[in-house]
Parts: structure tokens; C-alpha cells; sequence
């Protein structure tokens, strides 16, 4: 049990050097992929299930995939399936792939062997969930506040019409609602222009 | 990434600590964490997206001059 935590430390340090030293980003996002599944793999052996699942899922899964998809984007062009037919020639892939390979290895003896804690003890969903609901429960509460404000900023940030002027409506429509049968006037349109 | 890397490192200092004191307290602040971590990556790529799209370029030194 010693012994699969030191590999997976390892793995982990070793693609983070590799993430680090690339200079292709897709290289070191292929990297840095398996150095998260690495920590989540030390989680594990650690006793912490739940933690190690979010890991593989949360991080290796989806912000992982958020960079690929802004790497991508970003490359849109005549010259993107060149490039990404660079990006996979085989000498790149079977760095990743071997740390990843030793991994899979660990996962399955882990899975056979069943999971015992290399610290004090095994800490299951369980024991974390009630920790967080209660005496974190204000934690919870700003984190939540913080991920709506993350889902706002990147929602205005990455739309397209925050370089139009903004449509503002007049102030007093009454009147003016009246006569346009119900539409909305435009701040500094006339009426009478409006209608034929 | 980097920052990824960084914070990571230190959700795994927590984990280890709550593993060695058999206490739940580590694996919450990693969640924490994560929470955190996702919200900044979303709006970091925005606001890559939006330099991107203004300026046709990720070289950070185009980007020194200020409008006010």
C-alpha cells in the first residue's frame, strides 16, 4: 500500500515537470491531465475516496476539457488540422501514456485489493458530508455565491454583444406606450418616426 | 495552468493533514478549493477569449497600453 503511493507521487511530480517544461500547450495540457489523475490516485491511497473521485472528475474532467475547448477555439483557422495533426505525432503521447499506463496499473491492484487508509483511516462521503453541512455550512454558502459570480463574469466576459450600446427605454412611457399599441420605445426615438 | 498546478498542491497539504489527523476538515477545505479553482479558470478563458477576440493575439506585451 506504501509502495502505490510512491508511485503515484512520483507519476504525479514527474508529468508535472513534463507539463512544465513543454512548450506546446496541448503537450502540457496532455501532461497536467495525468499528473491530476495522479493526486487523485494519492487521494485515494490516502483515504480519501470521495475527494479522489471529484478530483478525477472535476479537474481531469471538466477544466480540463474547458482548456482543450479554449485551446481549440482559439486555433480556429486555415492552418488548425495542420497544426493538430502536428500536435499528435506518436513521440508526443507516449510520455503521458506510460505515466498513465503505470496509473491504470495501481487503480486495478487498488480495486483488487480493496481500499485501506495509509494515514489514520479511511474518511468515506459520509463522514466529509457532515463536516460540510455542518459546521462549514457558511463555507458552503459563499462558495456557492462564488461559483454564481464565476458563472456571471464568464458568461458577460465571453459574450459577443458586450461591445453593442446598450438599448435603454425611456423613462416616462407611459403615453408613449400607449400609442405604439404596447411596444417598447427606444430612449431618443420619435414616435412619429416610428409610425407611418 | 500553473495555478492550477499550485492550488492543487496545496488541496493535497490539506488532505494529507485531515488523513493524519483522521479529521474530515481537509477533504472540505479541498472542495473549497475546487469550487474556487472552477470559478477561476471560467473567467480566466473569458477574459483569454475577450483579449483574444479584441487584440488577434495572446502575446501578453501587446497589451500595454491603457485607455483612461
Amino acid at each position: 500500500m506504501e509502495l502505490t503511493f510512491y508511485i503515484a507521487g512520483a507519476v504525479a511530480v514527474l508529468a508535472t515537470v513534463g507539463m512544465l517544461t513543454r512548450l506546446n500547450l496541448v503537450h502540457a495540457l496532455l501532461y497536467l491531465v495525468v499528473s491530476l489523475l495522479g493526486v487523485a490516485v494519492v487521494f485515494f491511497v490516502l483515504g480519501a475516496p470521495f475527494v479522489a473521485a471529484l478530483e478525477a472528475i472535476v479537474y481531469a474532467g471538466a477544466i480540463m476539457v474547458l482548456f482543450l475547448f479554449v485551446v481549440m477555439m482559439l486555433n480556429v483557422g486555415r492552418l488548425a488540422a495542420e497544426t493538430e495533426k502536428q500536435w499528435l505525432t506518436p513521440g508526443i503521447w507516449t510520455g503521458p501514456l506510460i505515466l498513465a499506463s503505470i496509473l491504470m496499473i495501481e487503480v486495478v491492484y487498488l480495486a483488487r485489493g480493496g481500499s485501506a487508509g495509509l494515514g489514520a483511516g479511511e474518511l468515506g462521503p459520509k463522514e466529509v458530508g457532515i463536516a460540510l453541512f455542518g459546521p462549514y455550512m457558511i463555507g458552503v454558502e459563499l462558495a456557492s455565491m462564488l461559483l454564481l459570480g464565476g458563472l456571471v463574469g464568464a458568461y458577460h466576459l465571453g459574450s459577443r454583444k458586450a461591445e453593442k450600446p446598450e438599448i435603454q427605454h425611456d423613462a416616462d412611457t407611459h403615453e408613449r406606450w400607449a400609442d405604439t399599441s404596447g411596444d417598447l420605445v427606444l430612449a431618443g426615438t420619435d414616435r412619429s418616426a416610428r409610425t407611418p | 495552468m500553473s495555478l492550477e498546478v499550485m492550488l492543487n498542491a496545496a488541496g493535497l497539504a490539506f488532505v494529507v493533514a485531515g488523513s493524519r489527523w483522521h479529521q474530515a476538515d481537509g477533504q472540505v477545505v479541498f472542495l473549497f478549493i475546487l469550487a474556487m479553482a472552477a470559478s477561476e479558470v471560467a473567467v480566466g478563458l473569458a477574459l483569454v477569449l475577450q483579449i483574444y477576440r479584441r487584440f488577434k493575439t495572446l502575446d501578453v506585451d501587446a497589451l500595454s497600453a491603457m485607455r483612461g
